[in-house]
């Protein structure tokens, strides 16, 4: 017998003596990989990382108080573009405040409403999802038909109702409302994925193993079934935000004192011939972020989808 | 049905028996993906001739199925692209000729069937609809037409009850009968030159031989060349008359089906045969071939097939060996024997 | 030999076939695997053929306890392991494990090999201390002949071969007794089959492994089994040793069977004399009466349709064709020298 094992050696050897010409590296990193050689993935990201900056830090960007307004200053002053970074650079609205400034603060209410909104649809209705899939039967069922519910509801009208009950309306209320409106949309996503992925070989070989539930659905499941997930959740993250605006804009969603673009838009609108700019730049500010989130979402997709590997 | 099938036969006759239907010469194709150039088909040369089944063996990426795809001018352009080679179906190069005369001969003069007939059925129409087509588009046959001449080609690709089953949708056939449905529409324009892309690879044993018996039989009776294309030796010697064997984009060795199997010329395909479980053997370790299948986008120096051979030499790691003509030990040449080797005599005759 | 490791005593699976979304109806079955008892042996291996449909797969993953038998018994060393859970369950499966047929999709494309070799040893912390699981999980890869060096590669930079060892590797590490190996070489290039199963059968004596090979490849099962049983819509309908079953077939399945296999060998192969079956496996939702095979049986009577064939040695027949054999009119075929 020792006979037959030496002479199986040489031949095991080559099988494993030529390497692929790859660098060892996880699909993560592969599509991190392709991602960077995307100039709509580098344009995108970098807008992103801009608009967080101003969200974590806008006195780094401006030393002015978006609060403080003159009335003397009013919309007829009209912006001097060549003051750059400074309090007039975009004008002053009917207030007497800052536009620039107003622009730079607006973005801490889009990014935390866009980001919280998405986090909480994410785990929420990823949750949901996966356990509507993994489970199947009448938890499915029951998820479902849920689901299918709120499906139902127009955001925007569901969240105007939900928002109508607050008297007092926070960033946090306007994310509660989006969250329990729309986390419907992830649960359909996460199951579709993980009733693809419940049947591969791999998570049977997980259960042939006497893996456990917690094991076989976060080890093998989610990280396989994720994918979908991630793109949705990016793609929507600009259409909360562009939804927060909406609101916000209606006067259904945040209010003063907080800043928000959608805010500014409203109040710019009444004097859109006399002073368009006061209009002007927290909408194109509001349209290259949800551009951007969505332009992200698209570069993403393409990185992570299988098919084109 | 007699006398169609006599005037089918003889019209086919025409044809001077032996002369290639279809030729291919010194073809080369790539593939330009992002991990760099893959070279699929190296330089390939094979020929069949009306009535005459030629069988290309050989495993995934061995570019069996790109000539194929080649031949029918289906390839997806880019990735893939001819670098070099002639295609010559009647002496004509297809590879020149316009993408009209280039569909004038699919379908009508070749028609190929595809491993996974499922997927090549539109799953919407019914499979007497998708038969028809073929004679209304190509034929400008009358809806009542085609119906009857669906029915009658479900007939001789023996489904039963056709004249029922005619209205029926792809997916309430079985696998075998869905196999059957792809030959009757290759065989629709009774076409020169069929090539078969492994096609009862995805089918039960039992139902395998049935359709490959149906194959053979509708090629004896319409006089039809036939590429068949498989990685399963068994099949192969069930149906060949002559064998192209491939490895990395190259053939390596061409001969009839009876001396291929009695005494192969080249390492790769002795080894193939070798490591087919044999009575005598029970218990025994099997003859592996070592190590893996070639990268394509790494093919190694010389003779790609060197660093799993185990009579290799210096010369076969730095040379590409030619495809040489075969001769016996008095050097008398063997008809249709060629071997990709530097040391096809020891493989032959040691 | 002698003691059987495992005992299948009438094992039966059914999928319940149901109508309407809320409120779900049973409206029938179906039996993939119905009424099947056979026995392995330690050190044995015992081949499993049947075509698509016929159940064998559906089989595999009822004794591996990944889908509940609807009746039977599975005796792993007498102790019926088919109603287990929970830590039992968990216990039981340290001895029984398996080998997937599509390396592709077996293996967990986010985790590294060493994550994927070595999980059999997080989940039974028991078989190998923590710091020992490196270790363990590079000597795996070294029995399966791949280099321990690839222990932080991904699957997708591995062939089919290196993968199906990879897999080969994941089953052995908890040292089971069993293995089950679900078409293992079918997925693989032709010049790399021999080369998995030449590794499965090194194993086997390495580690005293019994195999239940499942496979549809005739050639394969004979040179790998010691016993081989052929499945047919659900059942049994003949098993024997390998000899028995090959040069000695009583069921007209099994004979048909053998006839339809292509041989790799041209010599004689007009005048090869071939049983082509008409017709395809019926709907194991709606078998047929009696012996499943009679719709596409040259032999079948009336007593077919209404008489089950029972699993068992025909008393008329002697030498080699005393056997297991399902069938009402078991006899060897005068075969025309079939090579």
């Amino acid at each position: 017998m020792p006979d037959l094992i030496e002479k199986n050696a040489p031949a095991q050897a080559v099988a494993s003596a030529e390497p692929k010409p790859e660098k060892p590296r996880s699909l993560g990193l592969d599509a991190w990989h392709d991602l960077r050689k995307r100039p709509v993935f580098i344009i995108s990201a970098a807008l992103i990382v801009l608009l967080i900056a101003f969200a974590i830090a806008p006195s780094l960007f401006t030393s002015v108080d978006p609060r403080a307004g003159d009335l003397r200053l009013h919309y007829l002053t009209k912006p001097n573009y060549l003051h750059f970074f400074q309090a007039d650079w975009f004008g002053y609205d009917g207030q007497g405040r800052s536009i620039y400034a107003r622009m730079i603060y607006g973005a801490r209410a889009s990014v935390v409403v866009g980001i919280c909104v998405t986090a909480g649809v994410t785990v929420l209705g990823g949750l949901a999802g996966m356990i509507a899939g993994y489970y199947g039967g009448w938890v499915d069922t029951i998820i479902s038909r849920v689901t299918d519910m709120f499906f139902g509801i127009p955001l925007l009208l569901g969240a105007l109702v939900v928002l109508n009950a607050f008297t007092t309306r926070t960033v946090w209320s306007v994310v509660f409302a989006l969250v329990a409106l729309g986390w419907t949309q992830m649960t359909r996503v996460m199951r579709g994925s993980v009733i693809t992925v419940k049947q591969a070989d791999y998570v049977t070989a997980a259960r042939a193993l006497g893996a456990g539930t917690a094991r076989i659905m976060f080890k093998h499941i989610l990280p396989n079934a994720i994918a979908p997930v991630i793109v949705v959740a990016t793609i929507a993250l600009g259409g909360y935000i562009a939804t927060e605006a909406t609101l916000s804009f209606l006067g259904i969603g945040l209010q003063d004192p907080t800043i928000s673009w959608g805010i500014d838009i409203n109040s710019a609108q009444k004097v859109i011939r006399t002073a368009p700019f006061a209009l002007f730049f927290p909408a194109g500010m509001l349209s290259v972020t949800v551009l951007a989130f969505i332009m992200l979402g698209d570069a993403v997709r393409d990185a992570l989808d299988p098919k084109l590997r | 049905m007699t006398t169609a099938l006599e005037k089918t036969t003889a019209a086919k006759d025409r044809l001077v028996p032996g002369t290639p239907l279809l030729e291919v010469r010194d073809l080369h194709v790539e593939f330009k993906t992002r991990d760099g150039v893959a070279k699929a088909v190296n330089g390939v040369n094979y020929s069949v001739a009306a009535g005459e089944t030629l069988a290309v063996l050989g495993e995934s990426g061995s570019g069996k199925s790109v000539t194929a795809q080649t031949i029918m001018g289906i390839l997806d352009m880019p990735p893939g692209r001819v670098t070099a080679g002639e295609i010559l179906f009647r002496g004509q190069d297809m590879l020149k000729m316009s993408n009209e005369q280039r569909r004038k001969i699919r379908g009508r003069k070749i028609a190929m069937i595809f491993q996974d007939a499922l997927s090549s059925l539109n799953p919407v129409l019914s499979v007497g609809y998708q038969l028809g087509e073929m004679f209304r588009v190509h034929e400008g046959a009358s809806r009542k037409e085609a119906k009857a001449k669906a029915i009658e080609l479900m007939d001789r690709v023996r489904i039963p009850a056709a004249a029922q089953r005619v209205n029926d949708f792809p997916h309430q056939f079985s696998g075998g009968m869905r196999q059957r449905i792809m030959i009757a529409m290759a065989l629709a324009l009774e076409p020169d030159l069929i090539i078969a892309d492994e096609p009862t690879t995805a089918l039960d044993v039992t139902v395998q031989a049935q359709v490959m018996d149906l194959l053979a039989e509708l090629q004896a009776e319409y006089h039809m060349g036939l590429i068949l294309i498989t990685h399963d030796l068994g099949v192969v010697a069930d149906v060949a008359d002559k064998i192209a064997v491939m490895y990395a984009g190259r053939i390596v060795e061409t001969a009839p089906v009876h001396e291929l199997y009695a005494r192969p010329a080249h390492p790769y395909t002795k080894g193939l045969l070798r490591s087919i479980p044999r009575l005598d053997q029970k218990g025994e370790e099997l003859y592996a071939i070592k190590g893996l299948p070639p990268n394509l986008y790494k093919v190694p120096a010389g003779c790609a097939f060197n660093p799993r051979c185990d009579v290799a030499t210096d010369l076969c790691r730095t040379e590409i060996p030619a495809l040489h003509q075969v001769t016996d030990r008095d050097g008398a040449e063997l008809a249709g024997r060629k071997s990709a080797c530097h040391l096809w005599k020891e493989t032959l005759h040691g | 030999m002698a003691e059987p490791i495992l005992e299948v005593r009438d094992l039966v699976k059914h999928y319940p076939l149901t109508q309407g979304i809320l409120f779900k109806k049973q409206v029938g079955a179906v039996k993939a695997v119905d009424g099947v008892s056979f026995t392995l042996d330690k050190g044995e291996t015992l081949g499993i053929v049947g075509e698509s449909g016929c159940g064998k797969s559906t089989l595999a993953k009822v004794l591996m306890n990944l889908e509940r038998a609807t009746a039977g018994q599975v005796l792993y060393k007498g102790e019926d392991i088919s109603r287990l859970s929970g830590p039992a369950l968990k216990a039981v499966r340290r001895n029984i494990q398996m080998v997937f047929q599509d390396p592709y999709t077996s293996l967990n494309p986010r985790m590294t090999v060493g994550d994927i070799i070595g999980e059999p040893f997080e989940i039974h912390p028991e078989v190998a201390p923590k710091g020992d699981r490196r270790r363990a999980v590079q000597d795996l890869l070294d029995v399966v002949g791949l280099n321990p060096e690839y222990i932080n590669r991904y699957p997708h930079q591995f062939s089919g071969g290196q993968r199906q060892r990879i897999g080969i590797a994941r089953g052995l590490a908890l040292k089971p007794e069993i293995i089950i190996c679900d078409e293992p070489v079918s997925a693989l290039d032709v010049s790399v089959q021999a080369q998995v199963i030449n590794l499965l059968e090194k194993l086997q004596t390495e580690f005293e492994l019994s195999y239940m090979f499942i496979a549809h490849d005739l050639s394969i099962v004979r040179h790998i089994s010691d016993r081989v049983g052929v499945m047919y819509l659900g059942k049994l309908v003949e098993i024997g040793t390998d000899a028995e079953i090959y040069d000695h077939a009583t069921h007209p399945y099994t004979q048909a069977l053998l006839s339809a296999v292509p041989v790799p060998d041209p010599t004689g192969r007009e005048g090869r004399e071939r049983i082509i079956l008409s017709g395809d496996i019926p709907s194991p939702a709606n078998p047929p009466s009696g012996c499943r095979f009679r719709t596409r049986c040259w032999k079948a009577e009336e007593r077919c349709s209404t008489e089950v064939p029972l699993l068992a040695v025909p008393e008329v027949l002697s030498g080699g064709a005393r056997h297991d054999s399902a069938c009402h009119f078991a006899a060897e075929r005068e075969v025309a020298a079939a090579s």
